[in-house]
């Protein structure tokens, strides 16, 4: 320490919520932050560096706080910081337009007995309400040093990092004293000499007096530490029945701090501004009127939604385009085998579903910095409190909660927006019984292959009202069990309206972009492989037939075919040869240019045909219809020639894939993923599910939607989450399936474990494996409850 | 006269008396400025009636009526 110049300077940044301490941060330190948890508590840590004149300053930025209690994580941690941490100063953002609030904080810091650095912020603002202040004073009355600032658009940052390297290099302790007045003080002395009798090592006697006689419950357990004889806490117990008989000593030292704010701010204000309507009043007048303002509440969160949810399609598509083609490029040039299928289904399968939710992440965290920096979330939080409350929650919780509609990942990750841990808890554990959008395909294809059209959205509605319902009562049950105690002040701050800052919004999303790639990411790209491990392996399965050998004969049987075509036409010359395969393989161009067109009705016949029997469908499907852009081909003389060509290689084709999904299936039963439905079947034999349906069940832990794929997979047919339709019939037609087995495995597709992004999110957000485990035992039980009940009271019901 | 938080209509002035009931929300009342003698101005009821915003020390809180009920003011 003995050289300040290469030592860095350790600073703690304290302040108010909403007094721009987020921006005073950010200026001083770029992105030069990184962001984690303070030891055993879920709240934040974000550490920074700066640099000025060639000292290196390390920012934490501490959770931004009214006061320093032992009532609230944030407050503990922050004062925890302040004290064990041993920064050489505090940094105190105080907002100048709100000066007198945010001076209470500041007489708390005054009493850690540290450096302290007053950063005036909001300046301009403060000058706009015709607010001046002396800045000389100020620095007096509360023995700091102070600079001014605007943090919104990044002024006095370079005055601020000077500021911090004086004081640092000064270590003056604030002289001044918060006075406790004539009753108090003399106990406060009293109790203080006592305490200097313990070595309280980094925490100052007179605070840990006053404390005492606060009865903060963390600084009680410390000194009951080491207090040995009791002497200390005995005295303070005496002083406290003694005081409490003259005073309110529930709240008599929080008033005197607020005296000392007034004090202080009584003696730097040289204006008195004249109290008008502010421009925030006006607007507040319209946003949370009493007519207007639920509907501009819902309009605002339909925006929202629509933004994190709908808009986020569109990039996601062009990443899941993206990873499709590499997919296929990895296709063409590798040979088939383990290797392959581990990059493409595992590896890149992964990495596009970690990738595909970053377009949701970004846009959430857009819209959530917009609300809070403008200062509308408070006014959400106020016009829908009523409603949430009957559910024991935030009025906040109303934005994760309706996120979760359309994907419990931005959901889960929304819940930090509320400030209470409880509430946060409660809202995380309950956001995965909204249904989100993955899960609606499931639904519609169980709705309309065991349901007449009429029915299906009657079923589709009462689902996703039991979602809401189950996470309506187990948040009452986790308020009244798990989460109990006394209840928590919603007082809450309505700050005034700002303009956010796009720089502001930027980090914001960044950073949580980037904490869910580091974060989540690699969870779910290791549980991808998982999965795709289960559903994979073991590869040395026993077929009932040699699919290659299988392969091979169809290939040559088509050759062979198209060469007794070419005979039969007898074409004249090799010329001619050359042109009928340009016209073959310009149709082949043609085919492969319009895959992506939407199915036409042909098609969807022939799937039908290959409904009613399924291995041999293809063999009886010779009718081809030719495709309307064939037209310009035909004026050729050899068109026909080539059509024969392309008819034959159109039914080699048809029976490969045939043959491929015949040995996928064959595969699938035999994987460890089988060998799971087989070993769960006798749980699930109550609920109708044989162990084929749990394949799909497994296999749907990785997302939703897969489970549509893997019952294709098991029934030998393409089906995928945009085209069930041939799905739809198989189930239909599937034995073992009843229309109240169908409702069941809807209920279970609800309730059950939601997918690996939410669990690795929610894992991250609560920081604890034990509420993972929760999730994942009450998630299953639920699920299984609700799909018994389902399936048989649809059977009482006689659906079947 | 003095009356509960909860039972002033938006608008009117007064200035806070008392705060019942105790634990975290009477200390976080306080801690937000609602002491007795600051001056408090209801600005307006939430459109279901339930939270109140009120102005004390030149900004805006929000509580719930049930927390309003806990501060005692004396109405100019």
């Amino acid at each position: 320490m003995a050289d300040n110049t290469h030592t860095k300077i350790e600073v703690a940044l304290a302040g108010n919520p909403n007094c721009g301490k987020t921006s005073i941060f950010n200026n001083m330190t770029g992105s030069r932050q990184h962001v984690g948890n303070y030891a055993g508590v879920t709240v934040e840590k974000k550490v920074g560096d700066a640099k000025i004149d060639g000292h290196d300053i390390e920012i934490i930025d501490l959770p931004g706080t009214y006061s320093l209690t032992a009532r609230s994580l944030d407050e503990l941690a922050a004062r925890n910081v302040i004290i064990n941490e041993n920064p050489e100063l505090i940094a105190n953002v105080v907002d100048a337009s709100n000066l007198e609030r945010n001076l209470y904080l500041t007489a708390q810091l005054i009493e850690l007995e540290q450096p302290l650095l007053l950063v005036l912020n909001m300046v301009d603002v403060a000058k706009e309400m015709g607010l001046q202040f002396n800045v000389k004073k100020l620095e007096e009355l509360t023995g700091s040093t102070v600079v001014e600032t605007i943090g919104r658009s990044n002024k006095g940052t370079e005055d601020a990092l000077r500021g911090i390297v004086k004081v640092s290099k000064e270590r003056k302790i604030p002289n001044v004293r918060v006075n406790y007045g004539d009753v108090l003080e003399p106990a406060i002395a009293e109790l203080e000499a006592e305490v200097a009798k313990l070595d309280t090592g980094r925490y100052p006697h007179r605070w840990v007096a006053i404390k005492l006689l606060e009865q903060d419950t963390d600084i009680l357990e410390k000194v009951q530490e080491l207090d040995k004889s009791g002497a200390v806490l005995s005295k303070a117990e005496a002083l406290r029945t003694e005081l409490n008989k003259s005073v309110d000593m529930d709240i008599v030292f929080q008033e005197y701090r607020h005296r000392f704010a007034v004090d202080v701010f009584n003696g730097v204000l040289e204006v008195v501004p004249e109290h008008k309507d502010s421009k925030s009043d006006n607007i507040d007048k319209i946003l949370t009127n009493r007519w207007l303002g639920i509907p501009i509440f819902l309009f605002i969160m339909w925006v929202m939604f629509y933004l994190v949810i709908n808009v986020a399609e569109y990039p996601k598509g062009w990443l899941e385009d993206a990873f499709k083609l590499l997919t296929e490029f990895i296709g063409a040039n590798m040979d088939d085998g383990l290797l392959k299928s581990l990059i493409n289904d595992g590896i890149i399968g992964g990495v596009g579903a970690v990738i595909s939710f970053i377009p949701h992440i970004v846009l959430l965290f857009v819209c959530i910095s917009f609300l809070e920096d403008t200062g509308y979330m408070a006014r959400a939080a106020f016009v829908i409190d009523r409603v949430m409350r009957g559910v024991g929650l935030h009025g906040k919780s109303f934005i994760p909660m309706l996120l979760g509609f359309g994907c419990n990942v931005p959901s889960i990750m929304g819940a930090r927006i509320l400030d209470n841990p409880r509430d946060r808890m409660i809202t995380i554990l309950v956001s995965p019984f909204m249904s989100c959008s993955a899960r609606l395909p499931v639904y519609t294809l169980l709705a309309a292959a065991f349901f007449a059209p009429e029915d299906a959205p009657t079923i589709l509605l009462g689902i996703y009202v039991l979602g809401i319902i189950v996470a309506v009562v187990t948040a009452k049950v986790l308020r009244t069990y798990v989460f109990k105690g006394a209840a928590e002040p919603f007082v809450m701050e309505m700050p005034p309206y700002h303009m956010p800052t796009l720089r502001s919004v930027g980090i914001h999303m960044w950073e949580r972009s980037v904490m869910y790639l580091k974060k989540a990411g690699t969870f779910i790209l290791a549980a991808s492989i998982l999965i795709w491990f289960l559903t994979s392996f073991p590869q040395d399965v026993e077929y009932s037939k040699d699919y290659d050998a299988a392969k091979a004969e169809v290939t040559a049987m088509h050759e062979q075919k198209a060469d007794s075509i070419l005979d039969e036409a007898q074409l004249a010359n090799d010329e001619d040869k050359d042109k009928v395969s340009a016209i073959y393989d310009q149709m082949l161009a043609l085919d492969e240019e319009h895959k992506d067109d939407p199915k036409d009705e042909e098609e969807e016949a022939t799937a039908e045909d290959a409904t009613q029997d399924g291995a041999e469908a293809a063999d009886e499907k010779e009718e081809v219809e030719e495709p309307a852009y064939f037209e310009e081909l035909k004026a050729e003389e050899l068109y026909p020639v080539a059509w024969n060509l392309y008819v034959n290689h159109k039914a080699e084709e048809d029976e490969i894939k045939e043959l491929d999904l015949q040995q996928g299936k064959e595969k699938i039963e035999q994987s460890y993923a089988a060998q799971i439905g087989h070993f769960i079947e006798p749980v699930t034999e109550p609920l109708g599910f044989n162990w084929r349906v749990n394949i799909a069940v497994v296999a749907a832990v990785a997302a939703k939607e897969v489970m549509i794929s893997t019952l294709g997979t098991i029934y030998a047919i393409e089906a995928s989450e945009d085209d069930s339709t041939t799905l739809q019939e198989f189930l239909a037609n599937d034995p073992d399936f009843t229309p109240s087995i169908g409702l069941g495995l809807m209920v279970f597709a609800l309730l059950y474990l939601p997918c690996l992004a939410t669990m690795a999110v929610l894992k991250r957000e609560t920081d604890s494996w034990k509420w993972f485990g929760a999730v994942f035992a009450y998630t299953s039980i639920l699920a299984w409850v609700g799909a018994y009940l389902a399936v048989h009271i649809g059977r009482a019901l006689g659906l079947g | 006269m003095v009356k509960k938080l909860s039972e002033m209509k938006p608008g009117e002035v007064g200035t806070v008396v008392a705060i019942n009931g105790s634990g975290n929300i009477k200390h976080r009342l306080v801690d937000m400025g609602v002491v007795p003698g600051t001056a408090v101005r209801v600005m307006k009821y939430a459109p279901l009636a339930d939270p109140v915003e009120i102005k004390v020390k030149n900004f805006e809180l929000s509580l719930r009526v049930s927390e309003a009920q806990m501060i005692e003011i004396e109405v100019q």
